[in-house]
C-alpha cells in the first residue's frame, strides 16, 4: 500500500550570479507502507532537495506529495507529528547536551516532561552516547553530532523516518548498528526513505531503489532487478602484457555478450556473458591455444556499483568505451578486485571502510 | 548497541506520544510549551557562553563610567549634571544594541541547521522567535539592573515616582523587545552572523550617537539636528529621560511632535514594529531552510 507518494516534484533554483539550477524536474515517487526505499544519486542529483520536499522543509515549484494521504504542500502541520528526520546535516544545538538536545526535541514533540526525558535517556544509551551526554554537543566529534541528530529523528516513534546520508561519517560500528535499528524499525511497521552513498547500505536494507540523476527517477526496482536490468554475468580477465589486449578483446567479444569495456591501461577487460561459466572456459582455452598469460580471471555479478555507474554516466560514456578500450577512470576505481567479490563491493574509494564493516559483520554474527 | 539497549527502543516506541492537540485550550498550552521550551534553550546558551553576559554587564558598566568621567568633566549641561543627562542615552543605545543578538542568533542556527529540525516538528512556528526575542528581553534587563546601579553609584538620581521610573524601564525593554524581532528578520534574511555583526554596529553606532543621547540636539550642527530630532532614539531617550525625571530644566522644547509627546512617539513606534515585523519574522521562519 502506498504511503509516500510524490508526483511531479519540480524545483528550480536561481542562485545569485548563475543560471537556473533545476534541483528537481518532474520527479516521481511512490514508497509502499512498511518498507525502506533508498534514493541513490551522484552529488546534486536532488536526493536532499526530495527529502526537504517531503519533510515539508521546501514548497515544489510543481507536483503533489502526500504522506498517509495527507497533502505534504497543504497541510505540513498534520505530516510533521507522524515525520521523524535525520537531514544531511546534522541540525543540533551546539550549545545543549547530547542529553538536553534530545529532551528539547521530545518536548517539542509535545512529549511530557518524564516521558521525553525518559526518551532522551534510551536514545542516549542506543546511540552508545553515554559519555558524551552532558557535554555541549560544540565539542562532540563529526560522528557523535550525526548520532545524536539521528537520535533526534526518534524521538517519538515515527511512521515515517526520513534519513539523509544517515551513516555517513560513522564508524563502522555506528553504521551496523543505525541498520540494526532501522531495521527493527521498520520489523515494527516505520517506513523509511533514505538516501546515501553507501550502495552496500542500499544493498543491505532497502526493499526497493529509486536513481536520481538530474532531478528524476532513472531507474526505480530492487537491487536485484536493478543489477539484472544491466545485464548478467560478467567474465572478468587480467592480462599480464598489456600488448596482449587487443587480441584478448577480441576473444571477449566473441565469447560475451556485450562490447568488452577495458581499463588499468588495457590489462584489464570486461565483458557480459548470458552464460558466465561456459563463457569463461571459451575464453580460458582460447587464451591457452594463444599462450595469452593472465594474472587472473573469474566471473562476477553485476553491483549495485555497477548499476550506478552505469545509469547515472558517470563512468566512461558509452562513446568513450566503444572508441577507446581503455575506459574511464571511474570504471578503473571500481573494479580493482575481479572475480572476488560477488554483488557486494562497494566503490573504490569506500572499499576500506566497506571492508571493514564485512569485518565487524562476521565477529557479530 | 548491544540487545538490551534496542530492547528498550521496542519497549519505549511502541508508546504513542499523546498529542495534545485536539482542542484549542491543548493547542494554547503547547504554544505556552512550546515559547518555555525555546526560552529555555536560549537561557542555557546564556549560561553555557558567558562571554554573552560578561559584554552585556561589563560594556554598560564602562560606558556609564566613561562619560560620566571622561565627558563629565567638559560637558555642562546648564541646571543639571551631565551623569543625569546621559543616563537616559546610555540606556537606550545599550538595549538597542542588545537586540541585535538576535539577528546574529537566528542567522547563525540557520547556519548550523537546527533551524531545518525546528521546522520538521510539530511545534508551533512562533515559537522559535520567541524564544529568541525572550532571551534578548533577559540580557537587556540583566543589562538594565547592572546600569542602574552602577549610575546610582556615580551619582544618577531618579527624579521621578517610582510608577514613572518603572514606565521608563519597560518602555526600553519594550522598545528593545520590538526591535529584535526586527533584527530576527534580518537575521534569517541575510543569514550570515558576520554580517549582521558588522552591519548593527555601522547603522546603529550613528543612529544612537546623532540624536539626543550624548548631548542635546540643539548643540548639533543643522543636518545632524535635524536627523536626530526624528531619529526614533531619540525620542526613546526623550521618553525615557521625562519619565526618569532627568530632563534639565529650562531645557529648549523641540518644535516637533515626537519630540514633545515621546512617551506617546515611542509606544505608536514600538506598536507598529511589533504589528509588521513580527508576522513578517513568522513568515519568512516558516519558508528558511539551511544550506
Ligand atoms: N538553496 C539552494 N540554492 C541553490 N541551489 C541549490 C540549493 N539547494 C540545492 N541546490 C542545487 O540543487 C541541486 C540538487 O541539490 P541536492 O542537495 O538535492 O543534491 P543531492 O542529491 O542531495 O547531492 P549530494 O549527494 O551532494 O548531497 C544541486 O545542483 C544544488 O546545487
Ligand atoms: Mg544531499
Amino acid at each position: 500500500m502506498t504511503f509516500i507518494e510524490a508526483r511531479g516534484l519540480s524545483k528550480t533554483y536561481s542562485p545569485r550570479g548563475a543560471g537556473p539550477v533545476h534541483a528537481l524536474d518532474g520527479l516521481d515517487l511512490v514508497v509502499p507502507r512498511g518498507t525502506v526505499t533508498a534514493l541513490l544519486g551522484p552529488n546534486g542529483a536532488g536526493k536532499t532537495t526530495t527529502v526537504k520536499v517531503l519533510t515539508t522543509l521546501i514548497r515544489p515549484d510543481h507536483g503533489t506529495a502526500t504522506i498517509d494521504g495527507i497533502d505534504v504542500i497543504a497541510h505540513p502541520d498534520r505530516i510533521r507529528p507522524i515525520i521523524g528526520v535525520s537531514g544531511q546535516y546534522a541540525a543540533v544545538d551546539e550549545n545543549l547536551t547530547g542529553f538536553e538536545n534530545l529532551d528539547m526535541v521530545g518536548r517539542l514533540y509535545h512529549l511530557g516532561a518524564r516521558q521525553s526525558r525518559a526518551r532522551a535517556r534510551e536514545l542516549i544509551s542506543l546511540f552508545d552516547l553515554e559519555e558524551a551526554q552532558n557535554r555541549p554537543v560544540k565539542g562532540f566529534s563529526g560522528g557523535m553530532r550525526r548520532r545524536i541528530d539521528l537520535a533526534g529523528a526518534l524521538v517519538t516513534r515515527p511512521k515515517v523516518l526520513f534519513l539523509d546520508e544517515p551513516t555517513t561519517g560513522l564508524d563502522p560500528r555506528s553504521r551496523l548498528g543505525m541498520w540494526d535499528i532501522i531495521t527493527t524499525l521498520v520489523g515494527q511497521g516505520t517506513t523509511v526513505l533514505l538516501t546515501t552513498q553507501y550502495l552496500e547500505e542500499a544493498d543491505r536494507l532497502a526493499d526497493s531503489i529509486s536513481v536520481i540523476d538530474d532531478g528524476k527517477v532513472i531507474a526505480e526496482g530492487t537491487a536485484d532487478e536493478l543489477k539484472a536490468s544491466i545485464g548478467g554475468q560478467r567474465v572478468e580477465i587480467n592480462l599480464v602484457d598489456p600488448a596482449d589486449a587487443p587480441v584478448a578483446f577480441e576473444i571477449l567479444r566473441r565469447f560475451g555478450s556485450s562490447e568488452p569495456t577495458g581499463s588499468l591501461e588495457g590489462r584489464e577487460l570486461t565483458v557480459n556473458a548470458v552464460d558466465a561459466p561456459v563463457a569463461l572456459q571459451s575464453i580460458l582455452a582460447e587464451f591457452g591455444a594463444r599462450d595469452i598469460r593472465l594474472f587472473d580471471a573469474g566471473m562476477r555479478r553485476p553491483t549495485l556499483d555497477d548499476v550506478f555507474l552505469k545509469l547515472t554516466g558517470h563512468m566512461a560514456t558509452e562513446e568513450d568505451q566503444d572508441q577507446d578500450h581503455q575506459g574511464g577512470k571511474a570504471g578503473r576505481a571500481g573494479r580493482k578486485k575481479p572475480g572476488k567479490e560477488s554483488g557486494k563491493t562497494a566503490t573504490g574509494a569506500d572499499s576500506g571502510t566497506n571492508m571493514a564493516n564485512k569485518d565487524e559483520v562476521g565477529a557479530a554474527s | 548497541m548491544t540487545e538490551a539497549s534496542l530492547a528498550a527502543t521496542d519497549r519505549s516506541t511502541a508508546r504513542q506520544p499523546e498529542f495534545r492537540q485536539r482542542n484549542t485550550a491543548a493547542a494554547i498550552g503547547n504554544w505556552f510549551s512550546d515559547g518555555w521550551i525555546t526560552t529555555r534553550r536560549n537561557l542555557i546558551k546564556i549560561k553555557r557562553v558567558p562571554d554573552i553576559l560578561v559584554f552585556t554587564t561589563l560594556q554598560p558598566i564602562m560606558f556609564v563610567l566613561l562619560f560620566t568621567y571622561v565627558y563629565g568633566g567638559v560637558v555642562k549641561i546648564p541646571g543639571s549634571n551631565y551623569t543625569e543627562f546621559i543616563m537616559a542615552g546610555i540606556f537606550a543605545q545599550t538595549v538597542v544594541f542588545g537586540s541585535t543578538y538576535s539577528g546574529s542568533a537566528m542567522a547563525q542556527d540557520l547556519k548550523d541547521g537546527i533551524i531545518d529540525r525546528f521546522r520538521t516538528l510539530p511545534m508551533s512556528p512562533s515559537a522559535v522567535l520567541i524564544g529568541r526575542t525572550n532571551g534578548d528581553l533577559l540580557i537587556n534587563a540583566i543589562s538594565m539592573a547592572v546600569m542602574m546601579t552602577t549610575g546610582f553609584i556615580v551619582g544618577w538620581r531618579i527624579r521621578s515616582s517610582f510608577l514613572e521610573a518603572a514606565a521608563a524601564v519597560a518602555l526600553l525593554l519594550l522598545f528593545a523587545y520590538a526591535f529584535s524581532w526586527v533584527m530576527a528578520f534580518i537575521g534569517m534574511s541575510v543569514r550570515s552572523p558576520e554580517v549582521i555583526n558588522n552591519v548593527s554596529f555601522l547603522v546603529l553606532f550613528p543612529l544612537t550617537f546623532i540624536s539626543n543621547a550624548f548631548v542635546p540636539s540643539n548643540t548639533l550642527p543643522t543636518p545632524l539636528r535635524i536627523f536626530a530630532e526624528f531619529n526614533p532614539v531619540s525620542a526613546l531617550v526623550q521618553a525615557a529621560r521625562e519619565l526618569f525625571g532627568n530632563v534639565p530644566p529650562g531645557s529648549p522644547v523641540p518644535d516637533n511632535w515626537a519630540q514633545q509627546n515621546p512617551v506617546l512617539t515611542v509606544l505608536i513606534g514600538i506598536t507598529a514594529l511589533l504589528l509588521v515585523f513580527v508576522p513578517l519574522a513568522i513568515r519568512k521562519f516558516a519558508q528558511v531552510s539551511s544550506r
